[in-house]
């Protein structure tokens, strides 16, 4: 068991040292939350107006941490789709090392990685006026709540990256993926403003989920809807990750054992 | 090592990859495994390695046996693929320390390894680079280094110089040398005959997912056949004044080739004193030798001769014909494809074409047969 765990470590910093070594990907990866905050922020915002009233970005802000987990499922799954097309992972099964080792060592990599893009948002949100105003613990809750739902995505990601031939059609599922599950969440707009199931779907989506308790705990302006999802956010930002974990943990471990069939 | 294994794979056309692949490899030498791209060489190499399961048979290596003791296997052995198995975005020194730390070699231990290993392998001025970065002969050694991070009982090699320059090819040759030297077991794969000469002690031909023909690389250019005499001669009207006179000689009828004016006998014994005896007897008879010359089957040919027949799929062949010696070396197999094989060619047969490949040499698979330990 402590094996395992070690050999998990040494697996995370293999994966944190790609980031320094290869720093271009990160850098893609932050360019697209800072976009959306740019472009929503400040091209459409200003015509925006938030129904509980408050300002648009310190609307959006907490919207953008989400996004930003969200679309880190594409790195774990290319990281994961890479090391299975390479023979890398020939040699790490080949040796006697935890098995688990690569799972639990990219999961922790992606917690880690988390972690920095959160801090890195939070500069530029304070950059852009956003605050919190509801006290430290309040944050640090938040923040618990952002890496409980990337550790979820990340058991997605590397389920996706297992099943999938190679790193270039991850790219191709991820975003199709992504896309319509952050477009259909009040990230940006009120569910109520849209069409009726889509409105629907959009009020239980996990990214909702977790961006309404977020503004909670920051005490930044919401819709201030009274829908069950919306009243109950904080318990769905904690049970939508959990049933993600529960389903995507065990199919991530199956399909890595099948590799070898 | 293994005994009847079987594997085939799932999806697709779900190949039989293994069909009751029988291998014994004593411990301390190089094996080779040869044959023609597709003959299951790799998919062996996987199994054995615990990368991949089967579907029935056994398999035992450095003691361990690979189902029921997966773990153990792979303490004792290490792996170098086709495909270069390293971390492409690390450099080349944190790749070996990172495999050492997997090893659960302490921190300083892996790194010491580490920069032993690339003396050795002469990676050192390259240590901080990406091993992306790196030639395909430099990726291939850290590679190589990478699998005797803890000095494996076993060594597989999976085609290691496949696509490699001769230069590197030879440092590649080398380090296996020195490594056989330390008293590790390889079991190497490949498509080159002249590689399987070089470096292999015993060679298995593989085909169609079993092993055809087992020996050391003489036993398996004599299981053709003895050495043979030719003669060409310059007169065509002459050929049986020639015949009768190898006869006499031989003891033995020759075969003739009229268009090429050749004749052809097997010899057993007494080479240099026949071929002398030989030119001048023709002498003696008026008769004009334009060329005379002893041949010895090259591996090529026993391989072709191996292979060429084996796969009930395959559309019934003639005896391979054996390849002029020119096309001996490092040609690889994949070029002589079924259809290259068994295409006719003008020259004659030779001598033992008729004898059955598993028979003139020593039949690796026999019913008694149980998987065996190597190292
Ligand atoms: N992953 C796979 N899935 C299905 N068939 C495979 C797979 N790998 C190899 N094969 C098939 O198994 C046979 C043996 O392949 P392989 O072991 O790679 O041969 P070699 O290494 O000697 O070239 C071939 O017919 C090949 O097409
Ligand atoms: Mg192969």
């Amino acid at each position: 068991m402590s094996a395992a765990i070690a050999d998990g470590r040494v697996m995370a910093g293999r994966y944190l040292r790609h980031v320094v070594r290869a720093p271009e990907e990160i850098v893609i990866y932050f360019s697209l939350p800072i976009m959306f905050v740019l472009v929503f922020g400040y091209v459409f915002g200003s015509g925006m107006s938030v129904p509980g009233g408050g300002g648009y970005r310190e609307f959006l802000i907490p919207g953008v941490f989400v996004m930003t987990m969200l679309y880190g499922i594409g790195a774990t799954a290319t990281g994961i789709a890479v090391d299975v097309g390479r023979g890398v992972l020939d040699r790490f099964r080949s040796m006697p090392m935890a098995r688990s080792a690569l799972i639990t060592g990219r999961v922790t990599a992606d917690l880690a990685r988390a972690l920095l893009e959160t801090s890195v948002l939070v500069v530029c949100g304070l950059l852009v006026g956003w605050r919190w105003h509801l006290g430290l613990g309040n944050v640090l809750a938040a923040i618990g709540l952002l890496l409980l739902l990337r550790l979820s995505l990340s058991c997605v990601g590397v389920a996706l990256g297992l099943s999938t031939p190679n790193a270039d059609t991850v790219s191709m599922i991820v975003f199709p993926l992504a896309f319509p599950l952050s477009a259909v969440s009040n990230v940006f707009v009120a569910p109520e403003l849209m069409p009726g199931w889509l409105g629907t779907v959009s009020e239980w989506n996990p990214i909702s989920a977790t961006t309404t308790a977020l503004r909670d705990l920051f005490g930044n302006p919401g819709l201030g809807s009274d829908s069950w999802p919306a009243e109950h956010a904080l318990l769905l930002a904690v049970a939508w990750p959990v049933a993600l974990i529960a389903v995507f943990g065990p199919l991530s471990v199956r399909l890595y054992r099948r590799l070898g069939q | 090592m293994a005994s009847g294994l079987h594997k085939r794979y799932r999806g697709g056309q779900g190949a039989t990859a293994l069909d009751g692949f029988d291998l014994e490899v004593p411990a301390g030498i190089v094996h080779g495994l040869l044959g023609p791209n597709g003959a299951g060489k790799t998919t062996a190499v996987r199994v054995l390695s615990t990368l991949l399961g089967f579907d029935a048979g056994r398999a035992e290596v450095a003691g361990a046996d690979v189902s029921r003791q997966p773990g153990l296997v792979r303490e004792r052995i290490a792996l170098a693929g086709q495909y270069a198995a390293v971390d492409e975005l690390l450099s080349g020194r944190q790749n070996l320390v990172l495999f050492g730390r997997l090893h659960h070699l302490r921190p300083r231990d892996a790194r010491t390894r580490a920069d032993e290993l690339l003396e050795r392998f002469g990676l050192t001025d390259a240590a901080g680079r990406s091993a992306k970065d790196y030639s395909g002969g430099m990726r291939r050694r850290l590679d190589l280094a990478a699998s005797l991070i803890r000095r494996p009982q076993v060594l597989f090699l999976d085609e290691p110089t496949t696509g490699l320059d001769p230069r590197s090819r030879n440092q590649v040759w080398d380090a296996v040398r020195g490594l056989v030297a330390d008293g590790t077991t390889v079991l190497l794969t490949t498509q080159y005959l002249e590689e399987a000469d070089q470096l292999a002690g015993r060679i298995s031909v593989v085909d169609a997912g079993r092993v055809v023909a087992e020996g050391s690389p003489d036993e398996l250019k004599s299981a053709l056949g003895a050495d043979r005499l030719e003669v060409v001669i310059r007169d065509g009207a002459l050929l049986g004044d020639a015949a009768a006179v190898l006869t006499r000689i031989t003891g033995a009828p020759p075969h003739i080739d009229p268009d090429q004016r050749r004749l052809r006998v097997p010899l057993l014994k007494d080479r240099v004193e026949t071929l002398t005896a030989t030119v001048r007897a023709m002498q003696e008879a008026g008769i004009t030798v334009a060329d005379i010359g002893l041949h010895r089957p090259t591996l090529d040919e026993a391989f072709l001769h191996l292979t060429a027949r084996h796969p009930a799929d395959r559309p019934p062949a003639p005896p391979a014909p054996p390849r002029p010696p020119t096309a001996a070396g490092s040609t690889p197999l994949a070029g002589y494809s079924p259809s290259t094989a068994s295409s006719p060619a003008p020259s004659a047969s030779s001598p033992s074409s008729s004898a059955s490949p598993s028979q003139s040499v020593s039949p690796s698979s026999s019913a008694s047969s149980s998987s065996e330990v190597a190292a």
